[in-house]
């Protein structure tokens, strides 16, 4: 039962607050989740340690090359940001489709990524831009690259009673490069996706420099169809050789048969046609820019 | 428990109460402002039912955190009615035959207040996107639709005419 609830001014005070109560007191941002939690008895907490009022944590910003993302902005907030829509169209995209608008409007895209959930629209385009999270502790701050940050399924490696992610980041765009995410559902709004795809890719003329490529949920965290990576890797940007890819990304999507999301089977025949529609989605995306 | 007394605007005008830390805002509404408008549905943030206007946007009123009201600007259904009588979207609503049981209706216009309050002219895509986390069981959303674009028509005459609603 929560017996206190304060909204610290800085993340020193925030840290400070999670020391003191060594493992009772919890962070909460958006809270959409964590307010369930607490409320089904999955999850227990005597103080919870409010980020929403912290100035720097509110904000979308570049520096130095990076586009970086506070811990209290909303999916709303980052599907309508100028930032966002120019250097991460994947994750605009990734935020619209997160619950109904309520729920965009309070939950944040860090919370996408703390609750652990392996098919989270934010967290499935953000590991296709190289993102990486800054986690206070008392201690300092370290820097986290986002596939460290799943212990498991539905697990996060980030312990909210010590630890503060304050920020996400990843590179801004280059000319030639482009992003895109799709997600499978069964309806237009208040759908769980059966399962999501996101892609960056950087183009050398009519070649893939490099592509990054993510299917979920196939297992801890948003994970990278390696296989299909690999080979774009020079090849050049075609119908063929993007069907290829798709075909190949089934190489490390093991997906479960789940009640929720679909069958197995069925997931897995589906994967290719989303992988080559993503992958035509960021090759526009990067032809644009 | 530390409870705490809050202050917020609500409706318009500034109310205290003591909240504790483990109670939600749709529960201080409902059981200690009785503003009854609010509706309870599922509880979980997936019908919108208790959908409230929270600093200008639209939430669910059963996720926050009570005192995270603290200084906010909260409008409930209650507040959308003025002086002069109904809101035109209470009006298109009922016109339009836009409520059937009514359990939804509260959520339903405060989420399309919330995107008329930013936009007198939206698309029917945008009508789509701002009520599509409010579940109704009756109407099959068409007459809902139906009374927002109309209810943004009367907002735009009114507003050529000067009025104030």
């Amino acid at each position: 039962m929560v017996q206190n609830y304060v909204f610290p001014a800085t993340v020193s005070e925030a840290v400070t607050f999670l020391s003191t109560n060594r493992g009772k007191a919890r962070i909460i941002a958006g809270g959409t989740d964590l307010m369930l939690e607490l409320q089904d008895g999955k999850n227990t907490c005597d103080v919870l340690v409010d980020l929403t009022q912290i100035a720097e944590l509110k904000n979308i910003t570049e520096e130095n090359g990076y586009i970086r993302i506070g811990a209290s902005v909303t999916h709303a907030q980052a599907s309508k940001s100028d930032l966002i829509l120019k250097h991460a169209p994947a994750l605009a995209q990734a935020c619209r489709k997160v619950g109904s608008l309520q729920i965009r409007n309070m939950g944040t895209i860090i919370g996408n990524i703390v609750t652990g959930n392996p098919a989270a629209d934010a967290a499935v385009a953000l590991a296709a831009l190289e993102t990486t999270a800054e986690v206070t502790t008392l201690e300092g701050i370290q820097t986290m690259p986002l596939e460290d940050m799943y212990a498991g399924v539905c697990l996060s490696c980030i312990d909210s009673c010590c630890q503060v992610v304050t920020h996400v980041k990843f590179p801004v765009k280059k000319k030639n490069q482009g992003s895109a995410y799709l997600r499978m559902e069964q309806r237009k709004a208040l759908a769980l996706p059966m399962l999501n795809v996101s892609a960056m890719v950087s183009l050398s003329g009519d070649t893939f420099e490099w592509a990054r490529l993510i299917v979920a949920p196939v297992g801890a965290g948003p994970q990278h169809a390696l296989d299909a990576e690999e080979f774009l890797k020079g090849a050049a940007v075609s119908d063929a050789t993007i069907v290829e890819a798709g075909k190949l990304a089934r190489n490390q999507a093991m997906f479960r048969s789940s009640a929720i999301r679909g069958s197995k089977e069925y997931r897995r025949g589906v994967l290719p046609v989303f992988v080559e529609r993503v992958l035509h989605a960021a090759v526009e995306d990067a032809r644009k820019a | 428990m530390t409870n705490q007394t809050i202050s917020f605007s609500l409706n318009g005008e500034i109310v205290e109460i003591a909240v504790s830390p483990s109670e939600m805002l749709l529960d201080i509404l409902r059981e200690k402002m009785h503003l009854t408008g609010t509706k309870r549905g599922c509880g979980k943030g997936e019908c919108g039912a208790c959908t409230i206007i929270f600093n200008g946007k639209a939430m669910n009123a059963c996720l926050i955190p009570a005192m995270r009201a603290k200084g906010a600007d909260i409008q409930t259904i209650e507040g959308v009615e003025s002086a002069h009588g109904l809101h035109p979207l209470q009006q298109s609503f009922i016109e339009t035959g836009a409520v059937q049981c009514g359990f939804c209706t509260p959520g339903m216009i405060m989420s399309a207040k919330a995107l008329l309050d930013k936009n007198k002219s939206p698309s029917k895509d945008q009508i789509r996107e701002a009520v599509s986390g409010n579940i109704c069981r009756c109407t099959g959303y068409v007459k809902i639709e139906e009374a927002v674009e109309d209810a943004a028509v009367r907002l735009r005459a009114s507003a050529v005419k000067g009025g104030d609603l």
